[in-house]
């Protein structure tokens, strides 16, 4: 009985499954997408080239890539999450040895004509692993020191290849996913407290070795710091990100100056405008109001995921569906945070909309396995 | 599956953690959302305006400045339309190295390439910087065919300013230099365009005074930049508005005649019309080459200028001071006159000396005038006839005399520091000297020396005012800006017309009575009677002993005590057009050295063209033909070419 559900799972038919499929959330999704493409549009002084064309491409393949996780059973995924895992590992390790230095910064892999982050991959194959591992572990051994090393292991060893890269940003998000994958897991509150006071000790043994022999993080990342806690102290130097920034915010008012004439973005005084700052863009042009719709749509697509997650009756489906769309808000909410001032400029992309192969392409991966779940799961429960 | 009970547990606790996690993202959510309505409603206005500055960049149009011509259009002061080589530091990365290059197409001397790259790093590294002027069409084109191992390098299209005449008229036109930190500080001028660099602004004579009128007013150009400057588009154009042209009172061929009579010497003279005021010329010598300041001096030459004796700078005609000596005696006269203590006919005895308080005053000739009356003591200058005037009327009533007549003030001209001269009261000595006012002091004062000090300038004004019984003011600008000056009648004098005709006689008898100091400077024109006074001003203080010594000749004294040589006169006599007063330094006696020079001046102003030898007295014909052949003139016009609203048709 077991296999024959197996066995319709695996290779039950594909329109069965799409009616499974949950086509709001993809909506979502895909709108969210044109939206990205309308402000790269925007940014390239109303052109396609060189950004929204690529990016409507790259759009179309991260679909049918979406399409294709969906309807692979997510027994599958959690059957292969470990070597996903061990994949994703050793390419970050590839690109620590031959990795290409853009911006002082290794984070690309060169295959072929390929530029690929494994930083953004092994996001996902991360979650896939606690997921699968809390799936399989019982809920009262989850809090035991040993079972807490393990999955604090599989997030560190990400955590610290890209932490060297260094891309501070990303490895904060991963350490963050792989957080709130513990969190929902059921991991006692005390171990986040404590990790909370370590990670304050941390930051302020950071911050004390500046200038010192043992300096730990890179001068122009201090400089972030600095700047951030007073960007007017530098408005022409590190600061200007975030004062240029503040001023096409400021520029776009509640209505905005309308599309393609904001005088930020369209002028080049804002920097990184289509891939980190392109909100900026939206929000010059579009005003406050739109800007909230946008920030509407990241809440229904986190709200959904939740509300899956908790209904869905399936461990690992709803570990992998939190894990997965905590990363896809995550980076949300620290791309915002960073454009409008709250946070540092840590270069975090704003998923859907920012330009960026890697990042789009495995937003929709991450979308697709949450689909996947949802068609597999709902079955399942349903029986 | 056998642990239903736990199965449920775990869902509740994921339940739990789940919506704990959807809190946290609602609450960033809502966060997020303030931040941003935060940046987009209340900080909106302020934010919006940063990103107004951020786009529009508003560049200074410079304004073409005012020229200024003679009284017949001459241009005076031009405006050269030439090229300029300028660099910009950030662009040409090594700026001494592309400066060498540069050197290879144009000229620019070795010494001044290290004060030209100390030039350019003073500046902000982004501010153009003028390498060469004046540059020709074939270097422009030789610059911009090697852009691309010129970093850094244009060429501009700009003006430089041109005075035509140079020396010749240095004082009363002046020279513009590039602005500095005094003039941009100036709080009654506000002008953006003091704080464009190197400014071109005036510094001396009109271009200082007028300098607000013939600058004009800049214009801007509002355009659309991008975060690296470049220039997207133009927003808003305002044409900068062209500084007004100026039309002086200078007649630039009687200046030329003027200065070339003058030769070396140094000296001031004015030559004035009588009735209206008008400066016709102004001269000052030594002079200097104003040109050399718009193009820049080199440091030699400047130090050169500073060091050259007599101050070449100084405006002589309009700030020089120097004792009246004689020339002043109209004015005792008349104050004596006015207050009744002489009558015109009186006879005062000169026996070459008048004591007061047991000092002996001396009259220039050691033996004595005879009998002397009013018009006597001015054709023959006696110096003790006005002894005894100064002593009657007292200085109260001199001073009140020769200010009426325009000493001790600083006339109204277009022209900086315009000189006050001094006329000395007693509480101006007490204060000054802390000593009491002597009975000798108004004795001095009676002969136009001690502490009185006046101007070319007032000696002609005062002239004026004698020869047609008017307050005649002095004026410079026939028009500003294509607008005429307003025709001015002046007041006439508060003075006897009886007075200032017996004062007018005196002065005819100078240059027309056989005795008179300045016989010898008449005319010979009985159309064109010149009128007028010597003067014989003492530089050095002539103490008793060297009286007793006996006073040694001019030609034994060294040439700096040697006394100042002055004439004031006027001319038709019985209708006066010109007056002309000179001064020259330390030229010896007035009617030997200064006399001349008037005659030929206003003759020169009223023929319109060389004076013609027949106006000239028979016996002086051949040598004022062998000077005239010698005058150094620009254009001799034998035909002549009569200086409007001065010469009698």
């Amino acid at each position: 009985m077991i296999h024959t559900n197996e066995n319709r799972q695996l290779f039950g038919s594909s329109v069965d499954k799409l009616t499974k499929f949950n086509w709001t959330l993809l909506c979502l999704v895909i709108t969210t997408s044109a939206i990205g493409v309308v402000a790269l549009y925007s940014v390239a002084g109303g052109d396609f080239s060189p950004w929204a064309s690529a990016q409507i491409q790259r759009g179309l393949v991260g679909l049918a890539i979406l399409f294709a996780i969906a309807l692979t059973p997510t027994r599958f995924w959690q059957a292969t999450a470990l070597p996903l895992y061990l994949v994703s590992i050793a390419l970050l390790i590839a690109v620590e040895l031959s990795g290409a230095a853009v911006k002082g910064a290794q984070r690309w892999l060169e295959v072929g004509a390929l530029r690929v982050q494994p930083s953004e991959f092994v996001k996902i194959c991360l979650i896939l692993v606690l997921a699968a591992l809390y799936a399989e572990l019982p809920q009262k051994r989850v809090s035991r020191p040993l079972w807490i090393a393990l999955p604090v292991l599989l997030t560190l060893v990400p955590v610290l290849l890209v932490f060297r890269q260094p891309d501070l940003g990303t490895a904060v998000m991963i350490a963050l996913s792989g957080a709130a994958v513990m969190f929902a897991a059921g991991v006692n509150f005390r171990y986040f407290a404590a990790v909370g006071l370590l990670a304050i000790g941390v930051a302020s043994t950071v911050l004390l070795s500046r200038d010192t022999d043992w300096q730990i993080l890179e001068d122009y990342q201090y400089r972030r710091i600095e700047t951030f806690l007073n960007p007017d102290s530098d408005p022409f130097d590190a600061g200007y990100h975030t004062t240029q920034s503040k001023i096409a915010f400021g520029s776009g008012g509640l209505h905005g100056r309308g599309y393609l004439q904001g005088t930020q973005s369209q002028l080049n005084f804002l920097p990184e405008k289509h891939t980190d700052f392109v909100f900026t863009t939206l929000a010059e042009e579009f005003g406050l109001i739109w800007c909230l719709v946008i920030l509407a749509f990241y809440g229904f697509i986190s709200g959904f995921c939740i509300r899956f997650a908790i209904r869905c009756g399936d461990r690992f489906c709803a570990l992998l569906v939190i894990g997965l769309s905590s990363v896809f808000f995550l980076h949300f909410s620290a791309n915002l945070a960073m454009v409008s001032g709250l946070i540092p400029v840590v270069g975090i992309p704003l998923p859907l909309i920012s330009y960026g192969g890697t990042a789009l392409l495995m937003t929709f991966a991450a979308f697709g396995l949450i689909e996947s779940a949802h068609i597999h799961a709902s079955r399942r429960s349903e029986q | 599956m056998g642990r239903p009970e736990i199965e449920v547990e775990e869902q509740r606790s994921l339940t739990r953690r789940a919506i704990m996690i959807g809190g946290a993202k609602l609450a960033l959510l809502l966060a997020i959302a303030g931040r941003l309505r935060y940046l987009q409603v209340t900080e909106s206005e302020q934010l919006s305006g940063l990103a107004e500055r951020n786009r529009i960049n508003i560049s200074m149009l410079e304004p073409l400045r005012g020229r200024v011509f003679d009284r017949s259009g001459t241009v005076l002061a031009d405006n050269n339309l030439n090229y300029r080589i300028l660099i910009v530091r950030e662009q040409a990365g090594d700026v001494e190295l592309v400066l060498r290059k540069l050197a290879r197409i144009i000229p620019i001397i070795e010494p001044e390439l290290s004060n030209k790259i100390q030039e350019i790093n003073a500046q902000r590294e982004f501010v153009p910087v003028i390498v060469a002027e004046n540059a020709t069409w074939k270097q422009v084109a030789a610059v911009s065919a090697n852009a691309p191992a010129l970093p850094g390098i244009s060429t501009k299209f700009g003006s430089t300013r041109h005075y035509p005449f140079g020396s010749e008229l240095a004082h009363v036109v002046g020279y513009v230099g590039p602005v500095d930190r005094t003039e941009q500080e100036n709080v009654r001028d506000r002008d953006p365009l003091l704080h464009v660099p190197k400014f071109q602004i005036g510094k001396t004579g009109l271009e200082k005074s007028m300098d607000r009128q013939l600058r004009g007013n800049a214009g801007n150009r509002k355009i659309e930049i991008n975060v690296q400057g470049r220039e997207v588009r133009e927003l808003n154009r305002v044409d900068a508005k062209p500084g007004s042209d100026l039309q002086v009172t200078i007649d630039r061929r009687l200046q030329n005649y003027a200065s070339a009579r003058i030769g070396a010497a140094a000296a001031a003279a004015i030559v004035m019309n009588a009735r209206s005021g008008h400066i016709l010329a102004s001269v000052s010598v030594p002079t200097f080459d104003p040109n050399k300041f718009v193009s820049g001096h080199t440091v030699a030459e400047f130090e050169q200028l500073l060091k050259t004796p007599g101050s070449p700078l100084v405006n002589r005609s309009m700030r020089g001071l120097y004792p009246p000596g004689s020339t002043f005696k109209m004015v005792t006269a008349l104050a004596a006159l006015e207050s009744g203590f002489v009558d015109p006919e009186e006879e005062i005895v000169c026996d070459g000396r008048h004591e007061v308080q047991n000092r002996n005053f001396h009259c220039w000739r050691r033996n004595g005038h005879g009998k002397v009356n009013l018009r006597k003591g001015l054709s023959e200058s006696c110096d003790v006839y006005y002894y005894q005037m100064a002593e009657r009327v007292g200085i109260e009533r001199i001073n009140n005399m020769a200010n009426r007549l325009g000493f001790g003030t600083q006339h109204e001209l277009p022209m900086p520091d315009v000189a006050t001269g001094k006329l000395p009261t007693k509480s101006w000595k007490l204060e000054t000297e802390g000593q009491a006012w002597l009975l000798g002091d108004t004795l001095n004062a009676g002969i136009g020396q001690g502490f009185i000090l006046a101007s070319a300038l007032q000696l002609a004004v005062m002239t004026a005012r004698i020869a047609t019984g008017l307050q005649v003011k002095p004026r410079m600008l026939m028009s500003v800006g294509g607008v005429p000056a307003t025709p001015e009648k002046w007041h006439p004098l508060d003075i006897s017309s009886v007075y200032l005709n017996l004062i007018r006689d005196g002065m005819y008898a100078v240059t027309n009575d056989k005795n008179g100091t300045a016989h010898e400077s008449r005319s010979a024109d009985p159309s064109f009677i010149i009128a007028g006074k010597t003067g014989t001003s003492q530089v050095r203080t002539i103490t008793e002993e060297t009286r007793e010594s006996g006073i040694p000749s001019y030609e034994d004294l060294p040439t700096q005590l040697r006394d100042h040589a002055l004439f004031c006169g006027f001319a038709p006599y019985d209708d006066p057009t010109i007056v002309a007063a000179v001064i020259i330094e330390h030229g010896g006696s007035g009617s030997k050295v200064a006399a001349p020079i008037v005659r030929d001046l206003l003759m020169r102003a009223h023929y319109g063209r060389l004076p013609p030898l027949e106006a000239y007295p028979e016996k002086q014909r051949k040598r004022i033909q062998r000077e005239q052949l010698e005058l150094e003139l620009d254009n001799p016009d034998p035909d002549g070419n009569p200086i409007q609203g001065v010469t009698q048709a």
